[in-house]
Parts: structure tokens; C-alpha cells; sequence
């Protein structure tokens, strides 16, 4: 906790997301998202299951297009740059913003072919082997895996195989990283240290981590956004809406709405 | 007093005459499940019994037969190498067995790369819609259409269209349509087995489509594609009826030389070898028996060892 106090303020803005929504044929699954996601901080969503969190993060590195009849209405600007534009590559978007995925989903082969796969698409293959170091070590793996990095990366615990997910993520120096509810697999020690690493690589990178762990949201994020479901009059439809946005702290202390409230609380969800 | 009558009673309810009553059942079920395997294991091995007791004299030495001694064929090479003959201890199965390895070698170089590249599109790139749902919906119905029709479009196809005559090549092309359709769904399969997670790992990391399929998907497919292609190739090297049909030669006292030379192969020779009367050509079709036994155990062993090898780098 204590490293959060090193990070350097910095204001200003990484994405800006504006009247965004999100629907697959004709559900929508999310509406009317508007805020700005802080560089070099942690923004965390939460909300109950179904609110279109997931959805909406997987809007940030363009993961949405791979879905069949989804659909993208609002913009998103990444850097003062519409992700999008027509004009613009999803494939260089996906190497700017990574992304971690719920269940850890290591490639079948050696921990250190899981790195190197990212380099060589990206064309980084000078010094591979520095770059699998630097990445295994800033993952706080390095010293697990440094004598057997030809082991199959199947072969190692949940926990390792998610930080062996955010190693080859940093690898290929992002400058963002989405995390899709990282810990939801994971025990409460393999989760510590993801959250402690998490502390660490924000100083580098901009995180947005999707979490239904309220606990984990508290301790680890600066700003929180939560999610709700709200149906529709006739009662058929329901549609995720951003309710809150704020600083982590003042959320969790003192939300501005009820729903807020009783969300953190306990009370539903 | 009255909790403990209760408890009485309750504890009661836990000893029933169902647990003998239930042994007995699953007792009975699971004899029921060995008599099936029992029958399903004694036949295969009868009939093995029968081809090997039969076929192993062609095999060895000291075989002689009938009144006129003639000239022995001594042993399994001499067998494989030999003319067929008007003689049943004289015919050696050679050509039939150099069009087999013929057959394959055509079969295996068509149908690998259209096989596995028709999988790849249709499980990874295809658009999905009504055309491609069409295609899929007839490649399994493809799959399962008899062998002879497949010979009658290779006599029209290949053998009389394309002028390939009636030779290994079109023998080859005719088989390769018979088990292209089992080889693409084979390998579709083990293309859907990959978890997407793989897929979306890949592309989360910046790896365009075609890097997330060849260099993360396929390798992760292949044991799968190449136990469906072996079992394909299985299939194809005991098919008789498609090749009769397309006019596949049942006398040959050659070995074929080129892709264009007529053939036959080792279920045809077979085939051709059981229907004469005399007693001793049942020992030679025994003997070929067994050689098509014995290639059809040496392939499947080669997928499995493949398919172990790949699995143990997972």
C-alpha cells in the first residue's frame, strides 16, 4: 500500500470515453458511459455480475470486434486518438493496450515461448533474451521460473501462470494494461501478490482492472467506477449504466449515490 | 425418551434391505458390460486366429503343396517382392503392395494440405453464414456416403474427364476424395478443441489473425489433425470397392513405375485371390491379410506415437 503514496501525481488523461454503448444484435449490454480514465492509475469496475463491465473493458483494446454482432456506438478517444476511426489498426491498439484475462491462459509451450511469441509478432526480437528477463522479473516471477524457463508453462501453479499472463503482457511494453477480473481464479495469497505487483507496475503503466472483489477494489485501485443493471420499463431488457465514478477513497467513504451505498455496503448485489 | 425413539427411528431408515437389493444390480449390470466386451474381444480374435493360423505357413519355410514340388517362396520378403503367379505357393503379392505404398504416397500429399487448409478456413476464417453452415452440413454428409459412389465419380472424373486413365493416380485422386471429407472434419474438430483463451491470448498481445492461427492454434491442433488424418489413411488403404470400380487391375505382373501405370492393390489382390477354388489360395490371401493387418497396425501405432510425443510438449 505504501507505494501508492510514490507514485507521482499526474492528471492527466489516458482514455476519454464519451456517451459510449454497447450491444450485441439487439441487446444492449451497456449504455451512456461517459469518463476519463486517469494515466498511471489504477481504475477499478465494479458491479454486480451482468452490469457490462467486462463488456465495456474489452471496448478498450478493440476485444469486441472479435465478437460476433457486437457493436460500438459514442468514442472512445486513447491518447486524443478515436480507437474507432476507420483508419485505425486494432491489431496496433492491442499491442499498446493489453490486456490479462480472467482465467489464466498461458500458451501451451515453455515459459519462455509464452514471452517471446508477443516479441516476435511485434518485431522486438533483439536482445530476447534480456527482454524475457526483464519482463519475467518486473512480473515478480523471475526468480520462480529463472532455472527452468524450457519448462511447459502449463506446468506451473494458477497463480504463477497469471503473472506468467501479465509478464508477456508487459513484455512487449504497453502502455496500458486491462485486467479482466485477474484474481477470480486465483487463491487469496496468488491474489496478494497480484495486487502488490499491481502497486509496482502502475508507476509504468495505466491499469484498469475489472474486479467483483470489493475488498480488492478498496485496496488497490485510485479511482472506482460502478456499474449497475437497470431494467427496462416493460421489465424484458437490462442494460449495464455507470452510476458512479470517483476517486476510490471518496466512494468508499462517501458514495454520492444510494445505489452506491448499498452496493458497498453489502446490502445488494 | 422421546428424542431418543426419534433417533432410534431415524438411525432405523439408515439399514434397509436395499444395500444387498442394489448390489445385485450393479453386480448384474456390470456382468452384463463384460459379456458385451468379452464377445466384442473373441470375435476380433477369432478372426485374427484364423487369418494368422491360415497365413503364417505362406510365411515360413517348408511349405510345399500338392504333388509337384515347386519353387519355395521362403519367407515374408520373398513374399513382398515376388509377381503374382498362376501358382497359389508361387504369388507373391509385390505389385499389389508397391501400388498400396504407391496409393498412399498420392493419397497423403492431396489430402494433407487440402484437408488441413479447408479445416483452417472453415474453423477459423469463414464468415459464418448460410454458405458456410451449407458446406459444413455436407461435408459430415459426405463423410458418411458408400465408398462405391466414390469410385463411380473417380471413373468419371479421373479416369475418363481428366485422362488419367485407369492408373494410380486416378486411383489415388479417387481415394482421396473418399476420406478428404473425414480428414476436414477430423481436423475442424481438433481445431475447436483449442480454447479460445488461446486465440484471444494471442491477439491481446498484438498477433494479427493469421499469427494467432499458425503460430498458436494449428500447433496446438496438430496431434488431433494427424490421428484424423492416420485414421483416414486406415480407411483408405483397406477400400476395395471404389477401386474396382474405377477399373483397378486385379492381374498385375509388374511393378508399377510412374504415377500413370495401371495397379492394383493389396485388398484387390486379395480380393482376386479368395474367389479362385483351389484350397492353397486361401493360405496366400491369408498371408496378404495379414500384411494389410500388419501395415494398418504400424500406422495407427505412428499416430499415437505422435500424438503422445506432441502432447508431452504441451
Amino acid at each position: 500500500m505504501d507505494t501508492k503514496e510514490t507514485v507521482k501525481v499526474n492528471s492527466e488523461s489516458v482514455f476519454s470515453v464519451k456517451d459510449l454503448s454497447v450491444s450485441y444484435g439487439d441487446f444492449v449490454a451497456i449504455k451512456n458511459v461517459n469518463m476519463d480514465i486517469t494515466k498511471n492509475k489504477i481504475t477499478a469496475f465494479i458491479g454486480p455480475s451482468g452490469c457490462g463491465k467486462s463488456t465495456l473493458i474489452r471496448t478498450f483494446n478493440r476485444m469486441n470486434d472479435l465478437i460476433l454482432g457486437a457493436k460500438v456506438n459514442g468514442t472512445i478517444t486513447y491518447q486524443g486518438v478515436d480507437l474507432y476511426d476507420k483508419m485505425v489498426d486494432p491489431v496496433q491498439v492491442r499491442r499498446r493496450i493489453g490486456m490479462v484475462f480472467q482465467k489464466p491462459n498461458p500458451f501451451p509451450k515453455t515459459i519462455k515461448e509464452n514471452i517471446t511469441f508477443g516479441l516476435k509478432v511485434n518485431n522486438m526480437t533483439d536482445n530476447m533474451d534480456e527482454r524475457v528477463e526483464k519482463a519475467l522479473t518486473q512480473a515478480a516471477l523471475w526468480d520462480e521460473v529463472k532455472d527452468d524457463l524450457n519448462k511447459n508453462a502449463l506446468e506451473l501453479s494458477g497463480g504463477q501462470q497469471q503473472r506468467l499472463c501479465i509478464a508477456r503482457t508487459i513484455a512487449v511494453e504497453p502502455d496500458t494494461i486491462l485486467m479482466d477480473e485477474p484474481c477470480s481464479a486465483l487463491d487469496p495469497v496468488a491474489t496478494k501478490k497480484i495486487e502488490d505487483l499491481m502497486q509496482e507496475l502502475v508507476k509504468e503503466f495505466s491499469i484498469l482492472i475489472v474486479t467483483h472483489n470489493m475488498q480488492q477494489a478498496s485496496r488497490s485501485s485510485d479511482y472506482c467506477a460502478f456499474f449497475t443493471t437497470k431494467t427496462s420499463d416493460d421489465g424484458k431488457r437490462r442494460t449495464g449504466e455507470l452510476v458512479e465514478f470517483n476517486e476510490t477513497s471518496v466512494m468508499f467513504t462517501t458514495p454520492e449515490q444510494e445505489l452506491t451505498e448499498q452496493y458497498i455496503s453489502g446490502r445488494f448485489g | 425418551m422421546l428424542e431418543s425413539i426419534e433417533k432410534n427411528m431415524s438411525n432405523k431408515t439408515l439399514i434397509t434391505g436395499k444395500k444387498a437389493e442394489n448390489a445385485i444390480k450393479e453386480s448384474l449390470f456390470l456382468f452384463t458390460l463384460y459379456i458385451c466386451v468379452t464377445i466384442a474381444i473373441l470375435t476380433l480374435m477369432t478372426l485374427i486366429y484364423d487369418v494368422l493360423s491360415t497365413g503364417t505357413t505362406r510365411l515360413t519355410s517348408d511349405y510345399e503343396v500338392g504333388l509337384i514340388t515347386k519353387i519355395q517362396i521362403d519367407n515374408p520378403v520373398d513374399f513382398l517382392t515376388t509377381l503374382d503367379s498362376r501358382y497359389p505357393d508361387r504369388a507373391g503379392i509385390g505389385p499389389a503392395f508397391a501400388g498400396t505404398v504407391w496409393l498412399m504416397i498420392i493419397v497423403v500429399s492431396v489430402t494433407f494440405p487440402f484437408g488441413t487448409g479447408a479445416a483452417i478456413y472453415l474453423q477459423e476464417f469463414a464468415p459464418k453464414n448460410r454458405l458456410t453452415r451449407f458446406i459444413e452440413l455436407n461435408l459430415t454428409n459426405l463423410a458418411g456416403v458408400p465408398s462405391v459412389i466414390y469410385g463411380l465419380l473417380g471413373l468419371a472424373v479421373f479416369v475418363r474427364l481428366a485422362g488419367f486413365g485407369r492408373s494410380i493416380l486416378s486411383g489415388g485422386l479417387t481415394l482421396t476424395l473418399l476420406i478428404l471429407p473425414v480428414v476436414i472434419v477430423a481436423s475442424r474438430e481438433a481445431l475447436k478443441a483449442v480454447p479460445d483463451t488461446i486465440r484471444q491470448g494471442a491477439l491481446a498481445l498484438g498477433a494479427t489473425k493469421f499469427q494467432a492461427v499458425f503460430r498458436q492454434v494449428v500447433p496446438s491442433a496438430i496431434p488431433g489433425m494427424v490421428t484424423g488424418m492416420v485414421l483416414g489413411l486406415s480407411r483408405a488403404i483397406g477400400e476395395t470397392a471404389p477401386l474396382i470400380f474405377m477399373g483397378a487391375l486385379t492381374y498385375v505382373n509388374y511393378f508399377p513405375d510412374t504415377p500413370l501405370s495401371g495397379f492394383t492393390a493389396i485388398p484387390i489382390q486379395v480380393y482376386n485371390w479368395i474367389g479362385y477354388p483351389q484350397a492353397e489360395w486361401k493360405e496366400t490371401a491369408s498371408a496378404g491379410i495379414i500384411l494389410l493387418l500388419g501395415l494398418l497396425l504400424i500406422m495407427n501405432s505412428l499416430a499415437i506415437f505422435i500424438r503422445n510425443r506432441y502432447e508431452k510438449d504441451l
